[in-house]
């Protein structure tokens, strides 16, 4: 059963493009049964923000969880003391959240929330938050996390940001790329940097401030770093032949990059100034899109010295070259999963661009998505969701899987195409 | 666009009907597909036929009295672009002939500028494909300079798959997606 959950378009705030459409196909295995009860609203307008909603979309994307339909709650409880345990193991809910809205006056509200285990009859957390509506979506992925965390042990992974770049073609001035940062599930989208080139493969400083990416700009690839809240820009490399894919140290102090000043494209290591260089691969062949492992001791990119496309590892200080992937024709673009165990990886089985993971123990590799033109994965900061871009009905857009549980979400934008999604780091 | 192209197939058909050996024909008119640059599908929005409608346009009215074989044996310097095969950077033997005939001229006209720009289709990922236009451009350039055309005077752009002239996802326009610009 396919069913389709329309994300309210209508609050989002001023002329915000994402239009989440959440859509959950075929269920989620295995997923822990919990009620999230739409939280209470104590003010005359109608609530500028569905908290419910958004709490409830989180914990679906993650794949842990079966959000139980509202429909079939017998109560609707905004405390403790509202709350009747039988109710919920009637319907077979083991976890319940709880919560409510109380406007204080002018642009400031009371966010109430507590979340219980059904079986033991008990509270596992609450919180209380006191913000202005332009926070009121951000306490909500708050919740999330809480809720998260305490059911599953792992930091969630909702309150954080994803960079995209979206195009907008317009046939008389031909097309805008611009930079994106947005909330994690698309909302409040707002513009880093635009052009009239093309921009690819941003890349988030360990930090969260910084992002570098290959620019068009003046008709040539180059590498800038642009602080996010200033706007400040530096391009750090525009050497002749490619400046691409950069990929921060998680030391923050170098970058991993690709560039062919010397001849075939091979990864560097470059300073943050972009002034000193270490050669990690020599190969005539193309080799590219490096990754860096979480301990910033190896790295693994995409190489064709074997003919086609496959993913390669070699340590930070260079040396030799280790082939891992071997199955499927072409393999490329991959990333490690936060925790160092996994790659995910765009594959193509001969069923066009999947999105796979790739375990570094065992070496199989588990296919998350269908295809066919499926690209640039990039993990949540927690792993347990990979955002990826993809093209619907010939329109480039983007969509979240879950790593467990196979939960899907699309993302799609009013603009013509969004791609090159990447993950900021939590709470930075 | 679409219209010029039906002309311009119409008028080479009536040229073959008009009486060359019937053998010829067929792979006359499949040529015809080959002589446009940017391709033949029709399908595309995107689809420039400049070159064609030149030819068209200055040899209508002579057409009836030139054999086919000139033609479409038309001067491969009228061609600025070279296609390839998927994820390939190896010239067929229509593109070497292209570029042959580039750089032939080139190097007997030293001093000019030549940017050679690379491009891949939106198969395979974005940075990979960076990396194949360049090198795609690469294989061209090697043609230029074993003909004696100087180092200096030869520019390298990959945009990978960022600047395609088709945006639909079939095979019509990756194969002319894939592609190598030659620019002076």
């Amino acid at each position: 059963m396919l069913l389709i959950l329309l994300f309210l378009a209508s609050l989002m705030p001023g002329n915000a493009s994402a239009v989440l459409t959440i859509q959950i196909s075929g269920g989620v295995e295995a997923g822990m049964p919990i009620a999230v009860v739409p939280f209470e609203w104590r003010g005359k307008a109608p609530p500028p923000v569905d908290l419910r909603n958004i709490i409830a979309g989180d914990l679906y994307r993650s794949g842990r969880f079966e959000i139980l339909p509202v429909d079939d709650y017998l109560s609707r409880p905004s405390d403790n003391r509202q709350v009747r345990y039988k109710d919920w193991r009637l319907i077979k809910a083991e976890a319940l959240v709880v919560g409510r809205v109380r406007p204080l006056g002018a642009d400031r509200f009371e966010i109430q929330f507590q979340l219980f285990d059904v079986f033991r009859e008990q509270q596992l957390v609450g919180h209380r938050w006191e913000v202005g509506q332009s926070k009121l979506r951000k306490v909500a992925h708050q919740v999330s996390d809480l809720v998260f965390k305490t059911l599953t042990g792992n930091s969630g992974a909702f309150d954080s940001r994803i960079a995209y770049v979206e195009v907008e073609r317009i046939a008389s001035t031909g097309p805008t790329y611009r930079l994106m940062v947005a909330d994690s599930d698309g909302f409040n989208p707002r513009k880093i940097v635009a052009s009239s080139d093309s921009m690819l493969s941003p890349a988030w400083s360990p930090d969260g401030r910084y992002l570098a990416y290959v620019s068009f700009e003046d008709g040539r690839s180059k590498i800038v770093i642009q602080e996010i809240k200033t706007g400040n820009r530096m391009k750090v490399s525009e050497r002749p032949g490619i400046n691409g894919a950069p990929a921060w140290s998680p030391d923050g102090k170098r970058l991993a990059v690709t560039l062919s000043h010397e001849g075939s494209p091979e990864i560097y290591l470059m300073d943050i100034e972009g002034q000193r260089l270490q050669r990690l691969t020599n190969h005539s062949a193309i080799d590219t899109e490096p990754a860096w492992a979480p301990n910033g001791k190896s790295l693994v990119f995409t190489s064709d010295r074997s003919g086609r496309p496959q993913i390669y590892r070699v340590s930070a200080r260079g040396g030799k070259v280790v082939r891992l992937t071997f199955e499927g024709k072409e393999n490329a673009c991959a990333s490690f999963s936060p925790d160092g165990k996994n790659l995910v990886m765009v594959t193509n089985q001969g069923k066009g661009q999947q999105i796979g993971v790739f375990s570094l123990s065992d070496k199989s590799l588990r296919i998350l998505t269908d295809g066919p033109f499926d690209e640039s994965p990039a993990y949540a900061p927690n792993g347990s969701m990979v955002l990826y871009a993809t093209q619907r009905s010939g329109r480039e857009i983007m969509e979240f899987i879950s790593t467990a549980g196979r939960a899907r979400q699309v993302l799609r934008s009013q603009k013509d195409a969004i791609r090159e999604p990447a993950w900021a780091p939590l709470n930075r | 666009m679409q219209k010029k192209l039906i002309v311009a197939l119409i008028l080479l058909l009536g040229i073959v009907v008009g009486g060359c050996q019937s053998q010829r024909k067929i792979d006359d008119i499949a040529e015809v597909e080959e002589w446009n640059p940017m391709g033949g599908n029709g399908s595309s929005s995107t689809l420039d036929v400049s070159g064609l409608v030149d030819d068209e346009t200055s040899g209508g009215e002579t057409l009836a009295g030139v054999g086919t074989d000139d033609i479409l044996l038309d001067d491969p310097l009228s061609k600025r672009v070279v296609y390839f095969d998927y994820d390939s950077n190896v010239l067929t033997p229509e593109a070497t002939r292209i570029a042959e005939a580039h750089a032939e001229y080139l190097a007997s006209n030293q001093g000019m500028a030549l940017v050679l720009e690379g491009h891949a289709d939106e198969r395979g990922t974005r940075e990979y494909n960076l990396s194949l236009g360049e090198s795609r451009a690469k294989a061209v350039s090697d043609i230029f300079l074993a003909m004696g055309v100087s180092v200096d005077a030869i520019r390298i752009i990959s945009y990978g798959e960022e600047r395609p002239v088709d945006l639909a996802n079939n095979e019509d326009a990756w194969s002319l997606n894939r592609r190598v610009e030659i620019l002076y």
